[in-house]
């Protein structure tokens, strides 16, 4: 296995939106090696020229992800050992996302997404008034907490087959955002987020094919969020609302 | 939103997310779906013959006799048990509170069909 093997074959993505192809490059074996440590190496040693996007390196940034072997991957935390089949390793930049350069995704459309599912907070207080106690025992509350450790990363957008499909969809982690909003007793846009999620590119184009879930690398389940919200739209619209 | 839709796309080598139980399960209900609207067709047709032409149906329903008949039968009772029990798991996941054993909804759900479609294999032989 790539244990016992002292040099990766390691081929990355090159290119921009115009088109690209894969570079090979051979990369010392380390231990504990991370996928983001095999693009850093050859960026520093091989390509310096390599385009690719990282921050905080310990899985809390969510800027890392690349399409690693063919599946998204947060990179700063796949081991090599997790992922390469007989030392191979094949990167390429976020599948459903433009690419601006090498591994480099343009995700500005993953985040507008976010803004049209109405992922921003509506506050219904001001600093002065006392905080709002929140239950965590409450329904709402667990659901909102399971789905609030997103770091934004894109791997679910990314395995997600329907954005493939039809790329004006808002995709799981803007609905998944949308979802734990809307569990929020302390928020005041419902009526319009709901609105959002039960339009033409949201909710109901989910079909439930669950990747996103299988490839969280936070343990999240965007297609339990995005049930929810295809229950919440349907009781909407049962009572002639959204 | 548009824009980048219609944009050009680089193209990758990206296909390992598929291939999960729950992903293949999708398909299998989906495929089933299709075979199952091709089958229909042909199905009323036949059952049509009872009004038009009923020498024609006892012909088609010796024919239905032949035991690789029987066979295909028991292919088409596993693929409407596929597509029921697969229907009734998206139902139940779409409306029903949210389990975390879709898994095992899935598994129940393929078992199900193969059972019905076994029990329609003995009675047939």
């Amino acid at each position: 296995m790539t244990d016992d093997i002292d040099t990766l074959a390691v081929e990355v993505w090159r290119g921009d939106a115009r088109g690209g192809g894969y570079v090979a490059y051979a990369v010392p074996r380390r231990e504990s090696q991370t996928v983001l440590d095999v693009v850093t190496w050859i960026q520093h040693n091989a390509e310096p020229a390599l385009a690719y996007r990282f921050a905080c390196r310990v899985g809390m940034c969510g800027s890392c992800a690349m399409t690693v072997n063919g599946a998204p991957r947060w990179t700063c935390r796949t081991h090599v050992r997790r992922v390469a089949k007989a030392g191979r390793l094949r990167i390429a930049p976020l599948r459903n996302l433009l690419v601006i350069r090498d591994l480099a995704a343009d995700m500005a459309p993953f985040f507008d997404k976010w803004t049209e599912a109405g992922g921003t907070f509506a506050p219904t207080a001001t600093r002065d008034e006392p905080a709002a106690e929140i239950p965590p025992e409450t329904p709402e509350r667990a659901a909102a907490d399971a789905g609030i450790e997103c770091i934004n990363c894109a791997v679910c957008y990314a395995a997600c087959d329907t954005v493939a499909m039809a790329p004006d969809y808002l995709g799981p982690a803007a609905l998944n955002r949308a979802w734990t909003l809307l569990n929020d007793a302390r928020d005041g846009g419902q009526a319009g987020r709901l609105k959002a999620v039960s339009g033409d590119n949201g909710c109901a184009n989910c079909h439930s094919h669950q990747s996103c879930a299988d490839l969280c690398p936070n343990g999240l389940n965007p297609t339990a969020a995005i049930a929810g919200l295809k229950r919440r739209a349907g009781r909407a619209w049962l009572r002639g609302g959204a | 939103m548009t824009a980048s839709s219609a944009a050009p796309r680089a193209r990758i080598h990206a296909g390992a997310h598929r291939g999960h139980p729950l992903w293949i399960v999708w398909l299998v209900h989906r495929l089933s779906g299709l075979a199952l609207a091709l089958f229909l067709p042909v199905h009323f047709l036949v059952l049509g013959l009872a009004l038009n032409d009923p020498a024609a149906l006892d012909g088609a329903l010796r024919w239905m006799d032949n035991p690789w008949v029987k066979a295909a039968e028991t292919g088409l009772v596993l693929l409407l048990g596929l597509h029921l029990f697969g229907g009734l798991r998206l139902l139940a996941l779409e409306f029903l509170p949210w389990s975390p054993r879709q898994k095992t909804f899935a598994a129940a759900a393929v078992a199900l069909a193969c059972a019905i479609s076994a029990g329609f294999l003995l009675s047939a032989v």
